[in-house]
């Protein structure tokens, strides 16, 4: 009869602290694909699992390993059908297919991908975002629940216990099983105590002593046995985790296309563009995209024509204003949507049209909108020049307007993927107000 | 038989318990134990899921074992090829440890149960404990307690020194692994107690014929000079024990660079390393001993009645797919299939003993017709690794029955050509080729530490002995120099000598100087 031993329940993934030490291995390359992936995907992909190439710097394990392509070698092979000695066979190619070991493991091992997690992808992600870690956390989570009181229960954690409850249970417990309390006690105590100072030694006296004495044994052994408090007392507060109530929400994706922004450009507003979407997907089950590109006309687009196609032309901001106005009044009605829009543009826009747009905000869309945030895409030379000055760009100069009136406005420059952050932080901060305006529906 | 057919088998279906596992279990080691007179280190079997399975693959193969991102990849890769359906797992994962370890799959049915449990917990474990190698080389007995030891330790000196600090060390060991090892017994060690009185006896001399009048002598001519430095240096190479073909152990003792937990790491891989030595040495031998183990007790099983036909058929269905030998034109030949040929050959010697043609008295004069298959089969497991096992016993019969032919390859030609096939001329080449290519040290390359001058530049002279021509792959090369001097913290260069001529074929160097 040997050993059985059954594994099956031992903790899995026992390779987990492996895979984790691959992974930042080969951070860098990885961080690269999920970029270009990124690029190339779609804004709501980001939040899924992905498939990477197997890197292939930084994790080659080189050894000591004959040449293939010198020297003499002999291979046995089965199966001879029809050769004799001194028969020649032409190499199938260069790396000496025929030989007995050829395709082995090394032309697989370069071109298969394997699948990275939702986490593992959003840390890739969020690296050079450079945002604080509780909002990270927050980004990842998946539902928000709130715990909320429900009832009692009889097991759970100290901190929980219900007191109140407890020593109503353990009160009626002892009434029930007639536990002796500490003044029946102290009654028999007394009396033995007052009969002894009589010191009468009449045999009925002793017996009276002896009586009381085990009346005041039987009680104490009484009150041992029945605990005052027994753990069937306990309760504790039940809590049940409740999801915060969610509801729709549209997101409104404004850029400019025209000539001047260039792949760099578009680059740093889909990042900005992702963020926002993936911060909107934790408070909101439902979630709309609404593109809509602007020269100097602006129109509905898909995402792909969004990102990757050009336009010639000049640029009117106001006209991305008026559809987005137009969408909204169509599809999206206030009382039922969330309503956020993020606008991307290098600053530029025609003249005179600036102040269009701040009176349509004015008027209009501030009142509407949950949100609206404003990045400016510049150069990083510029970043200098303009870092935190009121000049700039028209479009800037008159958005200053509206940022100072409205508190649900934001308007920031970016030159790089760090910077987008700050955008974001008012909404973050802002969360219970949000929260209101949602329970409210 | 003492009872009906009908109940008399072990099991009934394919579902398994412990029940049927123990029962069957008990079956196949009196068969084991009494007709096939095996010996075999007390058994244990774990049940695992395939999740485990993936894991213990990862980390070749031992259930314990310290983190290294190497193993993440290499998880990575074979649960992309299982996801896939690309590969299978393997039905069984066994340990040559004492208690002889073997996992089982949770999925295996009850006859594929039956099946490994003779296959791994009587066919290898048997190899295991009596072949000469393992029992030279690996102690069973404290493989387990080692690895507990080395993952503790290196999980220690994470925390102390940072995980970065060691996965460096770690790398580097990992990219020596395969020059890790002794391939051959050390001659004895003089005792310091000799090596310090002939040290003394040679300054005695030295005092004794010291004439002050040499230090007069005007510098030598070159020839002189050169002698000295000859003589220099073979003492020196002397008192480091050079050549050294164990470049981890060499570095280990002699690096002046690495702190003591370094050290202790490069051990630990060295240890590894030599380890698994014998199993990539006997192959063939071991997978053939078990394989046969397996078959015999399966039919011996089933001629007693104890496992039904259906199930029978399932296992002779695995043990088919397990010995199929695809030809070398075959998409799917990935090589000699060790438990082809390792099946056949064994079968073979039972067949020379019981059964022998006249070729065969020919050829095994001395296991021809003897009878004694079993005590033949149990010797050759025992006394004999892969290269000595097929250059003793490859039949021509055998030879014949696999077609097997020898191919020349000149690295230089753009063909190939045929040297020998399956007749009288070819037999004896072809045994010989074959077994040859079961020499790990031979087909290994032969690398060195030949030379350094620790008083001097510390300059370590690693040699190449290159057979055959056959070269280092360049980029390989370089980048394991690399890892050499990370461990020795001076240049390091590596010569590849001709093992015929003697001739200098390459040199490289991690200096910047001499590139």
């Amino acid at each position: 009869m040997p050993n059985f031993i059954d594994r099956r329940l031992n903790p899995k993934d026992k390779s987990l602290g492996n895979r984790r030490r691959f992974l930042k291995r080969a951070r860098e390359e990885l961080k690269r694909t999920i970029k270009e992936q990124i690029k190339a995907g779609k804004i709501a992909d980001v939040d899924a699992e992905h498939r990477v190439p197997m890197p292939e710097r930084g994790v080659g394990e080189p050894s000591f390993q004959p040449s293939p392509s010198s020297g003499e070698r002999q291979y046995v092979l089965p199966g001879n059908q029809e050769f004799t000695p001194g028969d020649r066979l032409p190499k199938p190619s260069a790396r000496g297919g025929g030989s007995g070991k050829g395709a082995g493991t090394g032309e697989s091992e370069d071109d298969f991908q394997f699948v990275l997690s939702r986490d593992e992808v959003l840390d890739l992600f969020f690296e050079d975002l450079e945002l604080p870690d509780m909002v990270k956390l927050n980004l990842k989570e998946s539902v928000a629940f709130k715990p909320r009181r429900a009832g009692f229960a009889t097991s759970g954690s100290p901190t929980n216990i219900n007191v109140g409850r407890t020593m109503r249970n353990s009160y009626g417990r002892r009434i029930a099983l007639r536990r002796p309390s500490r003044a029946d006690v102290a009654a028999v105590a007394d009396e033995i105590a007052k009969l002894e100072a009589e010191s009468n030694a009449s045999g009925a006296h002793q017996k009276r002593i002896e009586a009381l004495r085990e009346e005041l044994d039987k009680l104490e052994r009484r009150r041992r046995r029945i605990a005052y408090v027994d753990p069937v007392d306990i309760r504790f507060n039940r809590f049940e985790p409740q999801p915060l109530p969610n509801a729709s929400a549209v997101m409104f994706c404004l850029m400019d296309v025209s000539a001047s922004m260039g792949e760099r450009e578009k680059d740093l507003a889909k990042r900005f563009f992702v963020l926002l979407h993936l911060f909107l997907k934790r408070r909101y089950k439902r979630i709309d995209i609404v593109f809509i590109r602007h020269t100097d006309e602006a129109g509905e687009v898909d995402e792909n024509t969004f990102f990757y196609s050009k336009q010639s032309g000049g640029t009117v901001v106001s006209t991305a204003i008026e559809e987005m106005l137009r969408i909204i009044e169509e599809r999206y009605p206030a009382r039922e949507w969330n309503i956020y829009a993020a606008q991307a543009s290098d600053g530029e826009n025609s003249a005179g049209d600036s102040d269009l747009c701040v009176s349509l905000l004015h008027r209009q869309v501030m009142r509407l909108c949950q949100y609206y945030a404003y990045v400016e895409i510049i150069d990083e030379r510029e970043t200098e020049i303009f870092g935190t000055t009121d000049n700039g760009t028209s479009l800037w100069r008159a958005y200053r307007t509206v940022d100072s009136e409205w508190s649900n406005f934001q308007m920031t420059r970016i030159a790089r993927p760090s910077d987008i952050y700050p955008v974001f932080r008012k909404l973050f901060a802002r969360q219970p107000t949000m929260q209101l305006r949602t329970e409210r529906r | 038989m003492p009872k009906g057919a009908a109940s008399n088998l072990l099991f009934h279906d394919s579902d398994w318990n412990f029940e049927t596992l123990s029962r069957t279990y008990d079956a196949i080691e009196t068969i084991a134990l009494d007709e096939l007179q095996l010996d075999v280190y007390p058994n244990q079997l774990e049940i695992i899921s395939s999740e485990q399975m993936l894991d213990a693959y990862s980390s070749v193969g031992m259930p314990l074992m310290y983190q290294h991102w190497s193993f993440g990849k290499r998880f990575v890769f074979e649960e992309h090829l299982y996801r896939k359906g690309r590969r299978g797992l393997a039905y069984e994962l066994v340990i040559n440890s004492n208690p002889c370890i073997t996992y089982l799959m949770e999925e295996n049915t009850m006859a594929m149960q039956a099946l490994v449990t003779a296959h791994a917990a009587f066919g290898h474990n048997h190899f295991f404990k009596n072949n000469y190698l393992f029992q030279q080389w690996t102690d069973a007995s404290a493989i387990l307690s080692y690895m507990e030891f080395a993952k503790k330790y290196i999980a220690k000196c994470e925390e102390r020194y940072g995980t970065s600090e060691v996965e460096v060390i770690l790398d580097s060991a990992h990219a020596l692994m395969d020059q890790g090892v002794f391939r051959y017994r050390r001659p004895p060690r003089l005792s310091s107690e000799k090596e310090r009185e002939r040290a003394r006896e040679r300054l005695e001399y030295e005092e004794q014929t010291y004439s002050d009048l040499w230090r007069t002598l005007p510098p030598s001519p070159d020839g002189h000079n050169s002698k000295e430095a000859e003589r220099d240096a073979s003492e020196r190479k002397k008192a480091l024990n050079l050549p050294e073909e164990n470049l981890l152990y060499f570095l280990e003792k002699t690096s002046l660079i690495l702190e003591p937990w370094q050290r202790e790491l490069l051990r630990i891989v060295r240890v590894i390393a030599q380890y698994f030595y014998p199993q990539r040495q006997t192959k063939v031998m071991n997978e053939g001993c078990a394989t046969f183990v397996h078959y015999t007790i399966m039919n011996r099983l089933f001629d007693q009645g104890r496992i039904s036909e259906g199930s029978m058929l399932e296992m002779l269905h695995s043990h088919s797919n397990v010995v199929f030998q695809p030809s070398f034109d075959d998409p799917r030949f990935p090589g000699i299939n060790p438990y082809a040929l390792g099946f056949a050959m064994m079968q073979d010697i039972q067949r020379v003993c019981t059964d022998p043609t006249p070729e065969d008295r020919d050829w095994f004069p001395e296991i021809a017709g003897s009878g004694k298959w079993r005590e033949t089969l149990i010797d050759a497991w025992a006394n004999h690794r892969d290269e000595s096992f097929i250059l003793q016993y490859l039949s021509p019969a055998l030879i014949r029955k696999f077609r097997l032919f020898l191919l020349t390859d000149e690295a230089g030609d753009n063909y190939c050509e045929v040297a020998s096939i399956h007749n009288e001329r070819g037999y004896e080449t072809i045994r010989t080729a074959l077994a040859r290519s079961y020499d790990v040290a031979a087909n290994q390359s032969d690398i060195q530490v030949v030379d350094v001058d620790l008083l001097g530049d510390r300059h370590l002279r690693l040699q190449h002995n290159v057979k055959n021509g056959i070269l280092l792959d360049e980029a390989s090369r370089d980048a394991t120099l690399r890892h050499v001097r990370h461990l020795w913290g001076y240049d390091v260069s590596l010569a590849g000598v001709d093992a015929e001529t003697d001739d200098v074929l390459y040199e490289c160097s991690t200096a910047p100087t001499s590139e």
